[in-house]
């Protein structure tokens, strides 16, 4: 009873302080600009369908493709046995779906014991990939000591949880082989049934195995669960509705800031009445805060893999940007502002900036806005929006563009070509041969 | 040339409308080398018949350069004034000769009031293969030539055209010879995003470099692209790797012309 009673506790807990996380996060995402993404419904829900469920995107890189989808579907069905732990720790009953289910219970536990044996060989080779193999996609200048051992963290856990429920089915199988009366006949074991030898004989050993394995399992559960809002395994939520929200227009398409309409169209006609719901605000991206919810989103949702930065032109070239540190920084600066927050109050500020004290205007000005990050996301995040609205900034707010730019805007201004050359010169090729 | 290549202001006096307006772009019209692919895209238009026409003195900056530098003013003057024009004429399909123009017109005009069917000219000369408007006849031979393409960024990932410049190339029976990084994983040559017009930030590398130096591997003959920027970038790769004289930059223009003996 002592346990059913603490376990329900720690449960809810856990529920409660994920929830609480979750709503900061939610929150600080909302302290963005707002964009609309509320149409295209049903082309929105097969982005998500094909992107998120299906992973279509991982598949450019068919290795990781492989243990990723076992990772992932490991998680997702091995979770269906949650439901069960979860019942079990507060009645105190013993798998107690296995009478209702029948052969059917029999089937999913065996199941569950393939993807789990998947899950953890995915998790040791992913864990060697980073630390023995050391890919280069999982080095860089961002990823400094707490990126790494966050990846570290979440594949060590994932391979302790599953030894620990491996562990536990074989201890279960074994009381069941002897008989005792609250392990009830159930289940497949056929992983699980490898490792019997390996576990004492005598029951009260093989119980007390069995219950630290069931606790251990959960406890590890709802542990992971309130360590992925401080993680870049947030990605298990976010990659979701952040690919809903995707960007669906054809990728070379930059928004036209209407607050610019608004400015350009009354200097070509003065009776020109703006928009007044458009608030005329900062010209392109300072801080977070002058991002759209959706940058706001992706920067949540990155998971720091890496394929953006492996194909970035300048990155490959060896300039300072880096995509994916462009995703990190906008993180790590909305965590600070949402802290501040907390501490402060909604109308709380710092003296920093997401420009500046985060991203430098060298990384800035390297990128070809090629979209090649973008379309190697696999949660369809867009860097270059990011890049541009800060681009805008420092060149609308702070006329700070390289000087060999501002002349190629003047030679707009006055020549209608970015160079220096004559527009009534512009149609002489048609002269010569 | 030895032709007339006609203008709107021309075309508009004479109470006529062309079927297809040639945006030639900044590079196409001042840049000496882009000048030869606009002499060729123009060659070709005349050489099919097509009526069509260019907007001459009237054409102006797309405002690409500007708003990619972040400079949504200038683009956004430099629209609104482009559409008048073009509306002013009532252009309804528009080819260019630069994937950056292309993307420009097609994709952000629209919302500020500039409407057309917009094609980039690869997918032009394509299109005038499949009508049998033009073969690869009457000119120099391809046959054998060991080809590789690079696929612009505002061409390729950024509208999803791959596939016209590689049945452009078809036509030849030449060789196609795919670039490790091609289609939706084709390497930058290093111009977008406005760096046409600046110098490179501090690296190990210039973007060209790499792509060139990819290129070559795969022993070509000829590099071919479709963008004006590209071609600046491949050429001057190909000059620092002194292979001027045995590989070719060539655009997909300027292939088809000599093919079909119109250069």
């Amino acid at each position: 009873m002592v346990l059913q009673i603490l376990f329900i506790a720690l449960t809810a807990f856990a529920v409660y302080w994920f929830s609480k996380n979750a709503g900061k996060i939610r929150r600080n995402i909302l302290l963005g600009r707002d964009i609309d993404r509320s149409d295209r419904s049903s082309e929105r829900w097969m982005t998500m369908v094909k992107v998120a469920f299906g992973q279509t995107k991982m598949a450019a890189r068919p290795v990781p493709f492989i243990f990723h989808f076992l990772i992932y579907a490991g998680f997702i069905i091995i979770n269906l046995e949650v439901l069960e732990i979860i019942i079990d720790g507060a009645f105190g009953t013993h798998r107690v779906f296995a009478p209702l289910l029948g052969g059917l219970y029999n089937f999913l536990i065996g199941s569950f014991e393939f993807l789990a044996l998947g899950v953890w060989l995915a998790c040791v080779i992913f864990f060697a990939r980073r630390n023995i193999v050391k890919l280069k996609r999982f080095s860089g200048t961002e990823m400094t000591a707490w990126p790494k051992s966050d990846a570290n963290y979440i594949l060590i856990t994932e391979i302790l949880l599953m030894s620990a429920f491996l562990i536990m089915n074989a201890a279960d199988f074994k009381l069941q082989q002897l008989n005792i009366s609250h392990y009830i006949q159930a289940g497949a074991f056929p992983i699980s049934g490898l490792l019997v030898n390996l576990l004492p004989s005598d029951a009260h050993g093989l119980e007390l195995i069995e219950r630290s394995c069931w606790w251990f399992h959960i406890l590890g559960i709802l542990a992971f669960l309130n360590y992925v809002p401080y993680s870049k395994h947030f990605h298990i939520f976010l990659a979701f509705p952040n690919t809903y929200f995707s960007n669906l227009e054809a990728k070379g398409r930059f928004t036209n800031m209407t607050s610019v309409t608004n400015e350009v169209k009354a200097m070509l006609d003065p009776s020109f009445v703006p928009d007044a719901s458009v608030a005329p605000g900062r010209f392109g991206a300072k801080d977070v805060q002058d991002l759209t919810w959706k940058q706001l989103m992706d920067a949540y949702t990155c998971t720091e893999c890496g394929r953006c930065t492996s194909v970035c032109p300048a990155n490959q070239t060896g300039k300072l940007l880096s995509p994916r540190k462009i995703m990190m920084d906008t993180r790590d600066r909305l965590t600070e502002v949402g802290l501040n927050i907390d501490k402060n109050g909604k109308d709380a500020t710092d003296d920093k900036a997401l420009l500046d004290n985060y991203i430098s205007r060298e990384e800035l000005w390297a990128c070809t806005s090629c979209n090649a990050c973008t379309e190697a996301c696999p949660v369809n995040i867009d860097p270059l929006s990011i890049i541009v609205d800060m681009r805008r900034y420092l060149v609308m707010e702070e006329s700070a563009a390289p000087s060999s730019l501002n002349a190629m805007q003047t030679n707009i201004e006055t020549n209608g070509a970015p160079w220096k050359f004559s527009p009534s010169d512009r149609a002489n090729w048609t002269q010569s041969n | 040339m030895d032709f007339k290549v006609p203008t709107m202001a021309e075309m508009m006096a004479k109470g006529e409308q062309p079927d297809i307006l040639f945006w030639v772009g900044c590079a196409g019209s001042f840049d000496e080398r882009a000048q030869k692919i606009t002499k060729d895209i123009a060659k070709i238009l005349n050489h099919v018949g097509l009526k069509y026409a260019i907007l001459g003195t009237e054409e102006s900056c797309t405002g690409d350069p500007a708003k990619r530098a972040g400079n949504e003013f200038l683009f956004q003057m430099q629209a609104m004034s482009n559409i008048e024009v073009l509306n002013a004429y009532e252009i309804k399909k528009i080819v260019t000769a630069c994937p950056h123009c292309f993307n420009t017109l097609k994709n952000e005009y629209p919302e500020l009031g500039g409407h057309y069917e917009v094609i980039h000219h690869t997918e032009l000369i394509q299109d005038l293969i499949n009508q049998g408007k033009l073969a690869a006849s009457n000119g120099e031979s391809f046959k054998g030539k060991r080809i590789t393409y690079h696929d612009p960024c505002y061409l390729g990932r950024a509208n999803g055209v791959y596939e016209a410049p590689r049945e452009v190339l078809a036509q030849l029976d030449s060789e196609l010879v795919e670039l490790k990084r091609c289609k939706s994983n084709g390497l930058c040559c290093g111009a977008g995003g406005a760096q046409m017009f600046k110098e490179p930030e501090n690296g190990t590398k210039d973007i060209n470099v790499e792509r060139v130096e990819e290129a070559l591997s795969v022993n070509p003959d000829i590099i071919a692209s479709s963008c004006p920027f590209c071609m600046t970038m491949l050429s001057d790769g190909v000059k620092h790797f002194e292979k001027e004289n045995t590989v070719q930059v060539l655009d997909i223009a300027e292939i088809t012309a000599k093919a079909n003996g119109l250069s």
